[in-house]
């Protein structure tokens, strides 16, 4: 039990020295890791910074082609801003205040439930006491800050996947500040800071990010498509992605992004890291592959859009298990995220009637869910996995802990994004007009064209 | 002179233009058209989400000929641009009543 406790969440700085004991599993071989904990790993570091260099990649320009390809054509610019403004603000949110309420331990002990098992102090804003020589765990907590805000940008910009083609792009700002610092950093804390975080102290399996990541933007997503309407004419009139091309160059720069975000939640270059880009890599490919036969069987042709979009749903629904499941547990999540989020993009969409433009609630919520839970079956021994949380011995004790963290992060996410967007549009309104909105956002809004002829 | 409007295939432009050539006709407008006559549409489908598209892409050329030369070409479209399928396309003829050669001023059949 040990060793799980680094391994099911190995983010928080403070106890990574048994970290290095964990595939050595000699319990006197850890030993001389201890007296390393607080020094800096050359080897940790060097691929922490590819790391994060991956998984900033993934926003842009990753998702925003992935995503820009899927909207209309006077639409295209309108979505890449989205995502480069998002990079730009949550970069500022973050050093300012972000950082410290998502990885302030100030206040938390472990076993403790207290107001900072939720949300972190405000001890290292404005990055404060980071130098040059500050530690987390092995490697510059400079790194360390830089790998996790890379994670703050990609969550929000999955968000506007949902609302695409209608939001005006003020309240979008204005939405996602207030969402980042009430949801995306209260969240982050509870499942990554550490002993006496609430996510952590119940022993819930989130390697990288199942609650935090996907199920927190996908829920917001479709919170924010319910609450802001459909787009005009659908589901009646044509709304076909103008470019595939695109949606297949971003869905595959996600893919390779991706191991950043998922090796590089090991926060070390170790057997985790190994595992986790291993696992992610057949995952992905046996959602692709699951999405793209249900597709066949089911309207007669295999879809590039199909096939793209079931690799994403892998990625999503492995993100959580990366840590903790085997390659034969990946393919299981993989084959059943395939079908679950080609039934959330398709089927349950079409039968709820709510217009989530880009699917960030059937691929990234569906996925996360799926993901998230599957997490605390695959990771039994028994299945080929690395073992239970902290303080759990069994998949059904796994999976209490596993489904109170997802229904938590739905409530709470779902209430907050709901209560944010009324407040945002009650301020400057969240839609654009509905002559705009036929004009399309990149000329109404930003006054240009993605194509000029 | 006529003009003629010829409504084809896309993949049919080459054969048609060289037809057109061999008769000694020097200049023609090529435009990218969408329609439908009796030829059908295509499924699309995006997500399970199920799109009819009835306009087909075709090709809309524009050549102005002698009165003499008119019936000669609509015979070289046809023969060029026909598959015997539906969706082969239509030529219409109509009625020219000047034409400037903006450069020369030059009007009627020596500005063709």
């Amino acid at each position: 039990m040990h060793k799980l406790d680094s391994l099911y969440n190995p983010r928080g700085g403070g106890p990574s020295a048994s970290r290095l004991g964990v595939f050595l599993a000699l319990a006197i071989l850890a030993l001389p890791s201890l007296a390393q904990a607080d020094q800096l790993s050359s080897g940790d570091t060097a691929w922490m910074l590819t790391a994060t260099a991956l998984v900033l990649f993934m926003t842009i320009p990753g998702l925003s082609l992935f995503y820009g390809g899927l909207v209309r054509a006077k639409n295209v610019l309108s979505v890449l801003m989205q995502c480069f403004a998002l990079t730009g603000l949550v970069t500022i949110l973050w050093i300012v205040y972000g950082y410290s309420l998502a990885f302030d331990t100030t206040g938390m002990e472990a076993g403790v439930t207290n107001l900072h098992s939720f949300v972190g102090g405000l001890g290292k804003a404005f990055a404060r006491g980071i130098s040059v020589e500050s530690l987390s765990g092995t490697i510059p907590e400079s790194v360390f800050v830089t790998f996790q805000l890379t994670f703050a940008i990609i969550t929000p910009a999955l968000i506007a996947g949902a609302f695409a083609e209608r939001m005006k792009f003020s309240a979008m700002l204005l939405f996602m500040t207030i969402w980042f610092t009430l949801v995306y950093a209260p969240v982050c804390h509870m499942a990554w800071s550490g002993p006496g975080a609430f996510f952590w102290d119940l022993g819930v399996l989130d390697f990288a990010g199942g609650t935090v990541v996907h199920i927190n933007a996908g829920i917001a997503g479709l919170v924010a498509a319910l609450v802001i309407g459909k787009r005009q004419g659908y589901p009646k009139t044509l709304i076909p992605p103008h470019s595939l091309t695109l949606t297949v160059v971003g869905a595959s720069m996600l893919w390779v992004g991706w191991f950043g975000f998922n090796a590089g939640s090991a926060v070390a270059a170790d057997g985790a890291a190994g595992m986790a880009m291993l696992v992610t890599q057949v995952a992905t490919a046996s959602a692709a592959l699951s999405w793209m036969f249900v597709e066949w069987v089911k309207h007669g042709k295999p879809s590039v859009l199909g096939i793209v979009t079931g690799a994403v749903g892998g990625l999503v629904a492995i993100t959580p298990a990366s840590g903790s499941v085997g390659p034969m547990g990946a393919i299981a999540i993989g084959v059943i995220a395939g079908i679950l989020c080609f039934w959330g993009a398709t089927s349950l969409k079409k039968k709820m009637g709510y217009d989530d433009s880009l699917d960030a609630f059937g691929v990234h919520g569906i996925g996360g869910i799926v993901g998230a839970i599957l997490t605390g079956i695959f990771c039994a021994e028994a299945l080929g996995g690395q073992g239970f949380g902290d303080g759990h011995s069994s998949i059904g004790g796994q999976l209490v802990a596993q489904l109170i963290a997802v229904i938590f992060t739905i409530v709470y996410c779902g209430v907050l994004s709901f209560i944010i967007l009324k407040i945002v549009d009650a301020i400057i309104g969240l839609r654009v007009s509905e002559e705009e909105e036929n004009q399309g956002l990149d000329i109404s809004l930003h006054d240009e064209q993605g194509y000029g002829m | 002179m006529k003009l003629l409007k010829c409504i084809v295939r896309p993949n049919a432009l080459e054969d048609v233009k060289d037809a057109l050539s061999s008769l000694g006709l020097v200049g023609m407008t090529v435009s990218e058209v969408k329609g439908f006559g009796r030829q059908k549409g295509h499924k699309e489908l995006y997500r399970g989400a199920e799109y009819n598209i009835d306009f087909t892409p075709k090709l809309e050329i524009e050549v102005v000929v002698n009165e003499e030369l008119a019936e000669k070409a609509v015979a070289a479209v046809r023969e060029a641009a026909q598959t015997g399928s539906i969706g082969d396309g239509k030529i219409f003829m109509l009625p020219v009543e000047e034409v400037v050669r903006i450069r020369t001023g030059e009007t009627g059949e020596a500005a063709i």
